[in-house]
């Protein structure tokens, strides 16, 4: 239906709905994901301990979103539905990051551009190969999607986490030392974040089949305090 | 396959692997079979509760008709860390469900973000023999046990199944496939509860032996392509599946004890 008298010409359109997007992005926290020697650990902050933010999408794959939970847990739900749709079909070695983060930006992409309002969110998929290399994947609100190189960061502050990351990251970081690392980025000079504030989970080369581990609070604890 | 399944609210297909593999064109267990086939079939596994948890067995053979198809058919899967399921009845589907039935539990647990009861479990594979009953009617039937670990009991538990989908748990123990007369009479005599998982495993392979020995259908421990039945163990550590080494050994035991060495 026409409006008349209401015109708004595209790059107006396109501009708003960014707007609104980075908005509701900008308001949570952010998540980083750290490569180190075997695997690939995802940080993010979230209070929460049964809402998850970072979770397992396939044996070899991870997924971490942030803004909107309802939103990104959707996204989430779809990765886990596309990728055992995927390897039942074909087989288990069939299913893949990359092809998963283009079916993730073609759909934010299709809401960005045809639904009433865009989601707003912000997700990293991960994966590691049999020798613990990592890919990782930056999917925005837009579909816009980005290949990373050993560490990357989503949600609200991501820029300063960012530069933190580039100056604290090595080729021969371990587990503990990536989360470590992932943590203090995201925590910055002037405060620190305790385990109960912190969401940890790592693809490990070692860990089997299933790769992906959640560290609990213990765990985490111990770990920081090294 | 061609783009990533996103559901509207209503249409959602849930936690069930089986309704998104439908919404998707794929049905693993086609019901409209034409006819009565007689495919290769799949014969003696059991269970039984030992101190520590379950003991899961099965021999390896697969038959089709009089002949042998297969000699080194698994028939004990792990469902997940802390189940299994052994399987007798028409290999093909028999295979195809325990397929979908590990990839229903693991699919559950990332969905819900926590796995399924061990009695959850168990409901989950009668309604996929429920589901598989058409088959069963065109000779496509397949008995499966499911034991496991129940972490809330601190117990190992087991349940038998019939082709209809009724689901039973048993106290001791459960036999199904051919030899299963056989097999369970043997399991019946030596059983006692608290078994130690090594008494367990004898009895298992006792068990077993038995029933190769009375059913053609069975296969019985093949030493010299060294092949044995195979034997696995759930307790609170998870499930183990034994080597046919170690398979062998218990074997070897068992025949000592044959012959009056004690």
């Amino acid at each position: 239906m026409t409006m008349p008298g209401m015109y708004v010409s595209p790059e107006q359109l396109m501009q708003d709905r960014a707007d609104y997007a980075r908005k509701g992005i900008s308001r949570g926290r952010s998540l980083a994901a750290v490569e180190y020697q075997g695997g690939v650990a995802l940080v993010a902050e979230n209070a929460s301990s049964t809402l998850r933010k970072v979770s397992e999408i396939y044996d070899r794959i991870a997924f971490g979103g942030v803004g909107r939970y309802n939103e990104f847990d959707q996204l989430r739900i779809a990765g886990v539905r596309y990728a055992e749709l995927k390897g039942y079909q074909y087989s288990r070695e069939d299913v893949d990051a990359r092809s998963l983060a283009n079916q993730y930006a073609q759909m934010l992409g299709q809401i960005f551009t045809h639904e009433m309002k865009p989601m707003e969110v912000e997700i990293v998929v991960a994966e590691i190969d049999t020798e613990g290399s990592a890919e990782l994947y930056r999917i925005q609100y837009d579909g816009t999607v980005a290949d990373e190189l050993h560490w990357c960061c989503i949600g609200g502050d991501s820029e300063s986490v960012l530069e933190r990351l580039a100056e604290g990251w090595t080729e021969d970081l371990d587990r503990d030392g990536a989360v470590r690392l992932a943590v203090n980025s995201l925590a910055g000079p002037d405060r620190t974040i305790g385990a109960e504030e912190l969401e940890v989970a790592v693809l490990a080369v070692d860990n089997g089949r299933r790769c992906f581990q959640r560290l609990d609070d213990l765990e985490t604890e111990a770990l920081l305090a090294q | 396959m061609s783009s990533i399944p996103f559901f509207g609210p209503g249409e959602d297909p849930g936690t069930d692997f089986l309704t998104l593999l439908k919404h998707n064109g794929l049905d693993p267990f086609p019901n409209d079979l034409p006819g009565v086939i007689d495919a290769g079939h799949a014969t003696t596994v059991l269970a039984l509760r030992c101190g520590d948890g379950v003991v899961v067995a099965g021999d390896r053979r697969a038959t089709a008709g009089h002949l042998i198809s297969h000699r080194d058919m698994q028939k004990v899967f792990p469902a997940d860390d802390y189940s299994a399921v052994a399987i007798a009845g028409a290999a093909g589907p028999a295979i195809q469900m325990v397929r979908v039935f590990q990839l229903q539990l693991e699919y559950y647990e990332k969905i819900e973000g926590k796995p399924l009861t061990l009695e959850g479990k168990a409901n989950q594979l009668a309604e996929m023999l429920r589901g598989n009953l058409p088959q069963a009617m065109q000779g496509l039937a397949v008995v499966p046990i499911f034991a496991g670990y129940d972490k809330a009991r601190a117990t190992g538990r087991l349940f038998q199944f019939d082709v209809t989908g009724g689901r039973y748990e048993e106290q001791d123990y459960a036999t199904s496939g051919s030899g299963s007369l056989h097999a369970g009479t043997v399991v019946k005599l030596g059983f006692q509860s608290d078994l130690s998982i090594e008494e367990a495993l004898s009895l298992a392979v006792k068990a077993l032996w038995h029933a190769a020995d009375e059913d053609s259908a069975t296969g019985g421990p093949d030493p010299i392509r060294g092949i044995y039945p195979v034997l696995s163990v759930i307790t609170a550590d998870g499930f183990r599946q034994l080597s046919d080494g170690e398979s062998g050994e218990v074997f070897a035991a068992f025949r000592e004890e044959l012959n009056g060495g004690e």
